[in-house]
């Protein structure tokens, strides 16, 4: 029917999104955002044993500017909150955000007024890591599943009606903040 | 002016680790493509035990939900009726939920359980992008059922009352049954 059966054989064809998403996941550079113990398994990820750098992200970035992926390692407290959101908001589009262990995805065992009951009260998160701290293959398996979904990321027209929809579903959810039992 | 040494040798010796490491094992693990096996106890996501016959062994005690210091339990025991019987004895969890988004993997709630029906398994690839998926609720946690097992509920089948259960005839008799089947397809 279309162009790929008059092609001649050993000529791969894709789609422009396919392609980007596949050069997006295969160079992250994830942005450090260490606050405890968590950073430290996220530095062996980063080393030689768990080797991030086969998937492309060996390189952690210090400054936001460069880095696309923000793993938060580490409980957040309320004071650290603000400075989150700003090194979120420096970061350059395409971003990604990944909650690094149950303090950073829900606050974890840490129930109390300092600590912030998981970082998706301050900024959008797409991957949760569960464990405490989650091991370096647990990392390695939340940053795979995360490429999954860069990969079949929308570009262009379809992007904006996909935020377009996200924030429908988003304004008629419940916030995190009301939620009761164990979502809270 | 530097010293011979310091122009000729040094740098041959910072090199000289370099070089050594080339003959190296690589100790790089392949994670995704080679898994390697936990440690045998290692503390990964739950699993709620079954007695031989498939009864549940979880009375709905609560006592993980106290245990938990993440309070990332939720238990909420019903009573069995003799028509409807999921655990042997009077009581089941009819409501088992465990937040992995607050659970640190501690393995109290395993210390606290007076019948073994919580354990830990060795999954730990765990993570999921909302925090719905992240309640596991009673089904995703359930061991499955493994031969000679049926799906509760049901009568208890291998004693006539709880006690059975808990003094270790029902695993005798389990046993004498899975022995006495084996026979008859060899036979």
């Amino acid at each position: 029917m279309g162009i790929e059966e008059k092609l001649p054989s050993g000529i791969l064809l894709s789609s422009v999104e396919g392609v980007a998403g596949y050069f997006r996941k295969a160079s992250m550079w994830p942005a450090t955002f260490g606050l405890a113990c968590c950073a430290i398994e996220m530095m062996t990820s980063g080393g030689p044993r768990y080797d991030t750098g086969r998937f492309g992200m060996e390189v952690f970035r210090a400054s936001p500017r460069q880095a696309d992926l923000m793993i938060v390692a580490g409980r957040v407290s309320n004071k650290m909150a603000p400075v989150l959101r700003q090194v979120y908001d420096q970061m350059a589009n395409p971003k990604w955000v990944l909650a690094m262990g149950v303090c950073a995805s829900s606050g974890g065992m840490f129930n109390n007024y300092a600590i912030l009951q998981g970082v998706d009260h301050v900024v959008p998160v797409d991957m949760y890591l569960p464990g405490c701290p989650p091991r370096p293959e647990m990392l390695i398996d939340a940053i795979l599943k995360l490429h999954t979904r860069v990969q079949t990321a929308k570009l262009g027209s379809h992007r904006v009606a996909e935020i377009e929809e996200q924030e429908q579903a988003a304004m008629a959810a419940t916030p995190t903040s009301q939620m009761k039992g164990l979502l809270r | 002016m530097a010293s011979l040494k310091e122009q000729m040798w040094d740098p041959v010796a910072g090199f000289g680790v370099t070089f050594r490491t080339m003959f190296k094992k690589v100790v790089t693990e392949q994670y995704p493509f080679d898994k390697k096996p936990t440690a045998p106890r290692f503390h990964g996501r739950h699993q709620l035990n079954r007695w031989p016959d498939g009864l549940e062994k979880c009375i709905g005690c609560e006592l993980c939900a106290w245990a938990c210091p993440a309070d990332a339990i939720y238990v909420q025991g019903a009573s069995n009726t003799e028509d409807e019987r999921f655990s042997p004895g009077e009581r089941y969890g009819s409501v088992y939920q465990i937040n992995y988004l607050r659970c640190i993997l501690c393995g109290l709630c395993i210390e606290a359980c007076p019948t073994r029906a919580l354990t830990m398994t060795n999954e730990y690839e765990l993570a999921d992008d909302n925090r719905e998926d992240l309640i596991y609720e009673k089904n995703d946690l359930l061991a499955p059922l493994l031969p000679g097992m049926s799906q509760p509920p049901h009568p208890m089948l291998l004693g006539e009352e709880e006690r059975d259960y808990y003094d270790g005839t029902a695993a005798r008799r389990a046993t004498a049954q899975a022995v006495d089947n084996l026979k008859e397809e060899r036979t």
